[in-house]
């Protein structure tokens, strides 16, 4: 870990106009993904801003019906939260399938947003990533890949993103709230937050240097059954093979996104449409295009099992 | 029993080496904090949070991670290093009551906090009944993950009374309870190579007042 | 005290405190954080220096040049020893791959420079200016394709061996089985991460480490660094876990000894946990072919085992056929082994070597021919059980109870309950139950202790025997309290030091019956020189309640030993009885899992042993060994697997996150039965070990289960659910 300076922001203002003139500036809240990559000089600010102390960790009605969650709430707390047991059990249960209880009391909405990739290649300083070293090619396109991403994939990069939130907040239609270093406040639809990896992998999402998230937005209450089936290799503790998230109304529309098979959480507009008609052509269009490796190629089965024994349970 | 003198041995040991070593630091120029320029005060700060009920001053590197405080600065060894990536639990204290990896957050980030870790929660001859429910069950085998097993399980009933679910949670909207499965989920973070889970699960139900 | 014939009745067998639940003796200082760990010794006027490992990059080379200019500069950094600047060095007797030293890079993560700085922050952020040029050099990574060029190794090793015509035999077998079998390259993945303090004074210094064989560390730290073995102090007092991996002298003890040196300062050194797995040892990956054949009513008449693994050059076989020689009957039988050449990181023992892959393998060949044959898999293994090593029929068993396990644990398991493959399911799981059976041979190694018996009637015992969470401590001061005649809380003792008599130390399952026979030895001795001093009778002499008593005189230990107390030394050594007899550890392990019919999950829902282990020392301490191997297989049937990356020559998943070993939500209630038994051919403890039986044939069961719940079988492990999905029902 490279030395930093560090200083506890007062306001979110003066934190993001502090990390815009920091070229080299992390926010750090939870710090669970980011001390971890500091540790291994895969990120190596030489400033950190805590954020810690700006509250932003308040869950709270919005007058449009639904749900304004704060950058800082713990995802203890998100997932505990009464209204958000009761309307939208996507997310909790989404937010309690991922990390561990201990991690859990740390992370934040706003950090497990920005949660970086497991990709093992990304994770050894030794070895080429264009995510950690743009232009040093990518180790795991013919290396060890089991785990990484089937679809959105470039030449560049296969990595994933790991979060399990993400998903539920993708499948939800939730909007991103930031402040610019300017000061302007902005909002992006989750949709457009992560980027696939192109020919920039280590561009992750839209936000600017310096761009600071306040919160996240959730519309009013779909309704429906609230279903996030995480699949992994041991039953808890442990990043997705893939995931699952899903909500279901009684008709059987609904809207569903995958997680642990691309860049960023996956979302096809054909999916939701076809979802009616079941599992398989509801995959075909969701993961149409996929490109996996030898690898991870059972991924697109078991996407294609597990949405089916989603829509059953929701039936059910 | 154990017999007290092995530790007494070993410290005499230690105490005729760091004589000799003492000796030749002096030899060095002088520490740190002598030489220290500007650029370096802003690299290490001073950071002030109780643990165990004892309020503790530390100016410290930036860099230190609250588990390398207690172990390194506080010499509250208690507290173990597994991985340093939170991917195991051994380091697992209290924070402001909630139990969270301590080699995945800053020293500095925890002013005026508090702290408790395996040591305060009982000592030899006045264990907590966590403690005492381990050593009656055997949760523990080569004992490095138990005391983050011990602090993470104390948080867990906390947690379970507190209605937090779990990913095991049936019904959303319903309290929680603490079942086995419910113990055994919550407790995932917390690795145990020698495989004493099944004993773990037996000590924290003993205690809940639950049946595995 | 040597022990060449069959135990008869002596002050063990009395009963009292040897063979009772007793709770861990240290179990207090463990669960209140006061057991010391090797990097958490600390003084408070010393000044620890802090040292960070840097690890070669690359697979196979040579390093070209060393740039530390930068890493010398930076802040608070005492010291940079290069393994340039060390030069090469002799390598320890029990290393493959050498430590540090020279400039040869023999696998990824060789530790090629210690940075030595005031604090550890500054020492790990150093380490990270170290620059290193290399000339890199091909090597060989895929066993797959190495094991086309396997050799056959040194006949020390027993590679081949045959008995009857197993060609013919297969040839005229009425059922037959041939089938390929692979088990992953796997990490010992111990909780406490490979630590060392080095404190120098004048020429001599002392390491507290973690260690399961003191001496054997002493002997190669000595020949590694040259110096006189005399002049190195080891402590380990507590070991946090080790399973094979600490077995040998590692690299964080030779580079904090170094870096004390270097610094002319005590220095601590941890291995990283991402550099761990790279760095040091591992379980090596097997491929296996695995030939039966019988006749129709189920006895085997040919049965072949054959394994491929590799290691670093001047390494060893993975012995994966080793229970293949032992276990069924059968008058023609061969087995082969051959040995790649592989430039990954070092092979070597993790917990029950040879037997736990070659279980893992054998054992679904077994319940394989029992659904050939029409037979249930329990039956199929009674039918073909020995009581005489199949290859020498002279040579029987010390003492062998495999059906009595089988037939017990079948009972209390509901074994008849089983169904046929794929036939029950609740909901969406998939349900079935798998046996397999557990072997393990008992091994033993000569073992010292010195138990000291003083005025106040405190008997300590001090042996460089170490307890790697096994329960050694306890053991030993039941074993010391039993042969004086005292109470549990009159012994004391000391462990892991290596100014204490030279034990068995732990692995291989030899630890708990060889040190506390050691001890026994000792006691022996000291109640020779208690009835010496008392003018007693040995023959007759009774220890019992504190006192000695002879005929019908009667006198307190702590009036016996005087002011001075007394003494006894001894170590035990082994004669033939392992030759003249087959001495082994049974058990059978029955495991009901559930198999995700979606996903191909599977999750274990129930699990037993029953173990025939001769004498159970502790039945608290030895049920958590069995249980703790148990969950173990569990993570080495369905999860656990280094995965190596075969252009670049390492293991990818070198950390916590991406090696998964089981967690608490993988586990579920765990029961053990141990038989009833002695074994007087083993030791005067009539004991054996559990440690690594425990081990043996879990994810065999594992995955017969997974087969009968499923219909699927898988040779290839672990069992993950990309092994599965294509062959579950369809579910859309």
């Amino acid at each position: 870990m490279r030395a930093f300076t560090y200083e506890r922001a007062s306001t979110i203002e003066a934190a993001a106009a502090s990390a815009a003139s920091h070229p080299s500036t992390r926010f750090i809240a939870g710090g669970t993904n980011l001390l971890d990559l500091m540790k291994l000089e895969i990120e190596v600010p030489t400033h950190l801003i805590d954020v810690n102390g700006l509250g932003l960790d308040t869950i709270e009605k919005t007058p449009e019906g639904g749900l304004r969650i704060g950058a800082l709430v713990r995802n203890t707390d998100l997932a505990a939260d009464k209204t958000v047991r009761r309307d939208y059990g996507l997310l909790s249960r989404a937010l309690l399938a991922g990390a561990s209880g201990q991690l859990r009391n740390k992370a934040t909405t706003a950090g497990n947003l920005l949660q970086r990739t497991r990709c093992p290649y990304f994770y050894d300083t030794n070895q080429p990533c264009n995510k950690r070293q743009p232009g040093s090619g990518c180790s795991a396109i013919e290396g060890f890949s089991r785990q990484l991403g089937i679809v959105g994939v470039s030449d560049s990069c296969i990595a994933t993103h790991p979060s399990d939130m993400a998903i539920a907040l993708r499948a939800l239609d939730a909007v991103v709230e930031t402040v610019k270093p300017d000061g302007r406040r902005h909002a992006v639809p989750i949709a457009e937050f992560h980027r696939l990896p192109g020919n920039t992998p280590h561009i992750e999402t839209v936000l600017e240097q310096g761009e600071f998230i306040t919160g996240v937005v959730l519309p009013a209450p779909l309704g429906g059954r609230h279903i996030y089936r995480k699949v992994r290799d041991r039953a808890s503790y442990a990043f997705a093979l893939i995931s699952v998230g899903a909500v279901i109304q009684p008709d059987g529309t609904g809207r569903v996104a995958a997680g642990g098979v691309a860049h960023r959480p996956w979302r096809v507009e054909a999916a939701d449409v076809a979802l009616p008609q079941g599992a398989r052509p509801a995959t075909a269009a969701l993961l149409a295009d996929a490109r996996p490796t030898e690898h991870n190629r059972f991924k697109i089965d078991l996407v294609e099992r597990t949405l089916g024994a989603v829509i059953a349970e929701a039936k059910g | 029993m154990l017999n007290p003198t092995q530790l007494e041995i070993s410290r005499r040991n230690l105490l005729i080496t760091s004589a000799a070593a003492a000796a030749a630091t002096s030899a060095l120029p002088l520490s740190a904090a002598a030489q220290t320029s500007q650029t370096e005060t802003e690299l290490t700060s001073t950071v002030a949070f109780a643990v165990n009920g004892e309020r503790r001053e530390l100016n410290i590197d930036n860099r230190t991670t609250l588990l390398d405080a207690l172990r390194e600065h506080l010499h509250l060894t208690g507290t173990k290093k597994g991985c340093d990536h939170g991917q195991c639990g051994a380091c697992t204290v209290m924070v402001g009551g909630r139990r969270v990896n301590a080699c995945l957050t800053l020293a500095i980030m925890h002013e005026g906090d508090e702290i408790t870790t395996i040591e305060g929660l009982g000592q030899p001859g006045n264990l907590h009944p966590m403690q005492a429910a381990f050593v009656k069950h055997d949760g523990f085998q080569c004992g490095y993950c138990t005391p983050g097993q011990i602090c993470s399980s104390v948080a867990v009933l906390e947690e379970i009374k507190a209605n937090i679910p779990s990913h095991v949670t049936t019904d959303l909207t319903a309290p929680a309870s603490a079942s086995a499965e419910e113990i055994r989920e919550r407790m995932s973070g917390n690795i145990c190579r020698c495989g004493a889970y099944s004993n773990i699960v037996d000590a924290i139900t003993d205690v809940a007042g639950t049946r595995a | 005290m040597k022990f060449d014939t069959p135990a008869t009745t002596n002050p063990i067998d009395q009963m009292k405190v040897v063979g009772k639940p007793i709770p861990r003796i240290d179990g207090y200082l463990k669960v209140t954080g006061q057991a010391k760990y090797a990097y958490e010794w600390h003084d408070a006027s010393t000044p620890y220096a802090y040292g960070y490992p840097v690890g070669a990059s690359i697979a196979r080379g040579r390093i070209t040049s060393m740039d530390i200019a930068a890493a010398e500069k930076a802040p608070g950094v005492l010291a940079v020893v290069t393994t340039l600047a060390v030069g090469e060095r002799k390598k320890g007797k029990f290393n493959t791959a050498k430590l540090f030293g020279g400039d040869e890079v023999q696998h990824y993560h060789q530790a090629i420079a210690v940075v030595v700085a005031e604090t550890f922050e500054q020492a790990r952020a150093a380490a990270a200016l170290v620059k290193v040029d290399y000339a890199e050099e091909k090597g060989a990574f895929d066993l797959k394709e190495a094991m086309k060029t396997a050799d056959k190794p040194a006949d020390s090793q027993q590679p081949d061996t045959s008995v009857g015509d197993f060609d013919a035999a297969i040839g005229s077998a009425a059922i037959t089985l041939d089938e390929a079998y692979s088990t992953p390259d796997q990490s010992h993945a111990m909780m406490e991460p490979h630590a060392s303090i080095a404190a120098w004074n004048g020429d001599e210094v002392t390491v507290w480490t973690s260690s399961q064989m003191i001496d054997w560390w002493r002997a190669d730290l000595a020949t590694t660094l040259d110096i006189d073995k005399e002049k190195i102090h080891l402590m380990s007092p507590f070991i946090g876990g080790g399973f094979g991996g600490k077995l040998f002298l590692r690299s964080d003890a030779v580079l904090a000894v170094l870096g004390a040196q270097a610094a002319k300062r005590p220095v601590k050194v941890a291995l990283p946990r991402p550099f761990m797995i790279n760095n040091t040892t591992h379980r090596p990956a097997t491929i296996q072919r695995i030939r039966i054949g019988a006749e129709r009513d189920g006895k085997i008449t040919a049965i072949a085992h054959e394994s491929w693994s590799g290691d670093q050059p001047g390494g060893q076989l993975e012995a994966a056929v080793a229970q293949t020689r032992l276990l069924y009957a059968g008058a023609n039988r061969m087995t082969a082994m051959r040995l790649a050449t592989l430039n990954l990181p070092e092979g070597n023992a993790m917990r029950a070597p040879g037997e736990a892959p070659g279980l893992m393998a054998l054992e679904i060949a077994m319940d394989e021919m029992a659904e050939k044959l029409g037979l249930d898999p329990i039956e199929f293994r009674i039918l073909n059980d020995t009581q005489v090593d199949p290859e020498k029929p002279e040579r029987p068993f010390s003492h062998r109870n495999l059906i009595g396990c089988l037939k017990l644990g079948a009972e209390t398991f509901g074994w008849s309950n089983r169904g046929k493959p794929g036939a029950r399911r609740e909901g969406n799981w998939l349900i079935g139950q798998g046996v397999a059976v557990a072997f393990r041979n008992n091994m033993m190694l000569p073992s010292g202790a010195r138990v000291r018996l003083d005025r106040q009637g405190i008997a300590t015992v001090e042996t460089d025997m170490t307890d790697i969470g096994t329960g050694s401590y306890t053991i030993i001061a039941q074993t010391a309290a039993e042969m004086l005649g005292l109470p549990m809380d009159r012994v004391a003792v000391q462990l892991g030091d290596s100014r204490f008599p030279v034990s068995a130390g732990s692995g291989g399952q030899f630890g708990a019956n060889s040190s506390t026979s050691g001890v026994y030895a000792a006691c022996v001795k000291l109640r020779e020189a208690v009835a010496a001093k008392l003018g007693f009778n040995s023959d007759d002499v009774v220890f019992e309640n504190g006192e000695v008593r002879s005929g019908n005189r009667s006198v307190p230990l702590t009036e016996a030993v005087g002011d001075e107390g007394l003494v006894g030394e001894d170590t035990m050594t082994w004669g033939d009885l392992t030759q003249t007899h087959q001495q082994s550890t049974f058990g059978a392990h029955f495991v009901e899992v559930g198999v995700d019919v979606a996903t191909g999950e599977s999750r274990v829902r129930r699990m037993l042993a029953v173990c025939a282990a001769g004498r159970i020392l502790n039945p608290i301490t030895a049920r958590s060994q069995v249980i703790g191997a148990m969950t173990m297989g569990v993570g080495g049937a369905l999860s656990e697997e280094l995965a190596v990356d075969t252009r670049r020559g390492f293991f990818v998943n070198h950390d916590l996150a991406g090696y998964e070993v089981a967690v608490h939500a993988d586990i579920p209630h765990q029961d053990v039965i141990f038989m009833d038994e002695t074994d007087p051919m083993s030791s005067p403890m009539k004991a054996k070990g559990v440690g690594e039986l425990g081990l043996c044939g879990v994810s065999a069961a594992i995955a017969n289960a997974i087969y009968n719940a499923s219909g699927v079988r898988v040779r290839h492990y672990p069992l993950t659910l990309d092994k599965l999905i294509g062959k579950l029902p369809d579910v859309a």
